[in-house]
């Protein structure tokens, strides 16, 4: 072993070293903004390494210098440009977008070593590496497609560019996904019996069959789907270390692929939904209708902003439970305005965070953040569940399915089993709604009906707004 | 560097991953998603490996610059954006001191 040689090692275990400790301290409140830039220290460092090893070894070329560099500066210039400029209620589509470069670039890689070998490493050949050489490079073609093309339509999705199609509903869609995995399937083989030309179908197919697969899902399915194709990354980075072999990419491919396939399950256990109904199951709205729950509501109150000031105003202790539809109207300011106010009167106010609420799981806890929200008052839902009893007033905000009592009384709807909010031990309950329309599942929500549950309909930043305006009649938060 | 033990390393890559993630709380999914997804821009140093090795092969250098772009956007943004999501946790309970 040669200088560079061992440089290089001990920097790569160092890298990975730091790596593992970034990833570990992103799961704490406190390390989490050091561990993202020791994470991002540990990336540069790994860069310097392999750059150095090169130069001590067979050298850099002019030439290569200068295709770094371009590559180099527009890529972080438009990467910095977008992290910096995007709202915060677009996270899920911005990771989205990012997850699909990383993997067009796992896919790229393996494509320019297909077609054009690189020197070195092929002058012993034997047929068991080839073949390795081969395999790597079908599998990072392949996962690095899937990635691309599943994270772009997912980005779409999220965006609104794209709805779901109808056939896509249908049995048909299965057909073609099976199609497409058949075909990339033979086109695998081709390539490993020296027909290099089938890398195309292979890039081609697997290409469709991201799309394919991505196109179907729907709604709050999606971001199970983007953290799904984040773990997809991975493991195509990982490929990419066994075509380019680099023990770094392929443990730190390894570490994220598997991060991401934990990361599913959790998103996956909130929603009460098996990964497998996420993939192959379709619109969870388009099953249920025609099961259960689409029963008529009999028992709604429904109230004016008004009355809902003077219940607030007379609360001891309140909870709010933020979801989806307060990220869609941009209302966590507004929200903020409202809780300021009520906590200036000694009302004490906590925001119960449902693991899924939002568009993905923490999301809501960004967002609420961003608002000034101080992190000590989001509870988690298992914390907060027993509080609910001694609770005056609970504010439900473009929150449904997760606060639907039926997830735990009634064992033919199909929220059985999903962990819920028990808002309605409190002793009012506003919920503050568009309409009467249906959460994400379509299924009715049994918390509408229930008498001391109180509709407050409008759009949650105008019903917030009119409430700030309300609670400043009364006299409450001024001094 | 046999396949063999590229194999182990993948093995216990995996493993650590799945230890390192275990436990963690629901509000920090978000960030250690992006967190996450900027490190698997490692692809970085797959496409600087291709550059470096092109020998003059005009063809392959763009094809690796370009894989180095999508890389690089991938980690620099993830990782800005992924602080920038941070930073709202961390004001928020330096304030409260």
């Amino acid at each position: 072993m040669n200088l560079p040689v061992i440089i290089k090692f001990v920097i790569d275990l160092l890298a990975v070293l730091l790596l593992a400790l970034g990833i570990k301290g992103l799961s704490k409140v406190k390390s989490a903004r050091d561990a993202n830039r020791l994470a991002a220290f540990a990336m540069s460092l790994s860069v310097v390494g392999l750059l150095s090893y090169y130069l001590g070894t067979s050298g850099i070329a002019i030439q290569s210098w200068i295709w770094i560099i371009i590559g180099s500066i527009i890529g972080s210039f438009f990467g910095a440009i977008l992290a910096k400029k995007v709202p915060m209620t677009s996270m899920p589509e911005t990771v989205a977008l990012f997850n699909g470069c990383g993997g067009m670039s796992s896919l790229l890689v393996a494509l320019g070593v297909a077609i054009f070998p690189i020197s070195g490493g092929q002058e012993n050949f034997d047929f068991f590496k080839s073949l390795i050489n081969e395999v790597s490079i079908s599998v990072s073609i392949f996962v690095g497609a899937i990635t691309f093309t599943g994270s772009i339509v997912a980005m779409a999705k999220l965006q609104g560019w794209l709805s779901t199609p109808g056939w896509t509903q249908s049995k048909v869609r299965h057909f073609v996904n099976i199609v497409f995995a058949v075909a990339s399937l033979i086109a695998f083989f081709d390539l490993i019996n020296g027909n290099t030309s089938s890398i195309w179908l292979l890039v081609i197919v697997s290409s469709l069959l991201g799309i394919g697969v991505t196109l179907p899902i729907g709604g709050a399915d999606m971001p199970v789907v983007i953290s799904l194709l984040n773990s997809y990354s991975g493991i195509a980075a990982a490929a990419a270390g066994f075509v380019v072999d680099s023990q770094l990419l392929i443990v730190a491919g390894a570490m994220v692929g598997a991060a991401g396939l934990i990361l599913t399950q959790v998103m996956c256990k909130g929603m009460n939904r098996s990964l497998v109904s996420v993939l192959f199951g379709g619109s969870l709205s388009a099953q249920s209708t025609a099961s259960s729950g689409s029963g008529e509501y009999t028992n709604i109150t429904s109230c004016s902003v008004e009355e809902c000031a003077l219940t607030l105003e007379a609360a001891n202790k309140v909870i709010i439970v933020p979801g989806y539809g307060l990220a869609v109207a941009q209302a966590q300011h507004t929200l903020r305005e409202v809780t300021k106010k009520l906590e200036q009167n000694g009302i004490e106010v906590v925001y119960a965070i449902h693991p899924v609420a939002g568009r993905m799981p923490g999301h809501m806890n960004v967002l609420l953040a961003e608002a000034d929200v101080p992190y000590e008052q989001l509870k988690e839902m298992d914390v907060v569940n027993p509080d609910f009893p001694a609770t005056d007033v609970v504010l439900v905000l473009g929150a449904n399915d997760v606060v639907n009592p039926q997830a735990k009384n009634d064992s033919s709807s199909p929220l059985y089993g999903m962990p819920v909010l028990d808002v309605q031990e409190a002793r009012t309950v506003f919920v503050i709604k568009r309409g009467m329309s249906a959460g994400y599942s379509g299924i009715k929500n049994d918390l509408f009906d229930l008498p001391n549950t109180s509709m407050v309909f409008g759009d949650a930043k105008k019903v917030l707004n009119d409430l700030i305006g309300e609670l400043k009649d009364l006299g409450v938060g001024e001094k | 560097m046999s396949f063999i033990s590229l194999l182990w390393v993948l093995l216990l890559g995996s493993l650590l991953g799945l230890e390192l993630i275990g436990k963690v709380p629901p509000t920090l999914h978000t960030p250690l998603m992006s967190g996450a997804n900027a490190i698997s821009g490692i692809t970085m140093l797959a496409a600087l490996t291709l550059i470096v090795k092109a020998e003059g092969n005009v063809p392959l250098l763009i094809i690796g610059s370009v894989s180095l772009g999508f890389a690089l956007f991938n980690v620099v943004g993830g990782f800005f954006v992924t602080d920038r999501m941070l930073a709202m946790f961390s004001r928020k309970t330096s304030n409260k001191k």
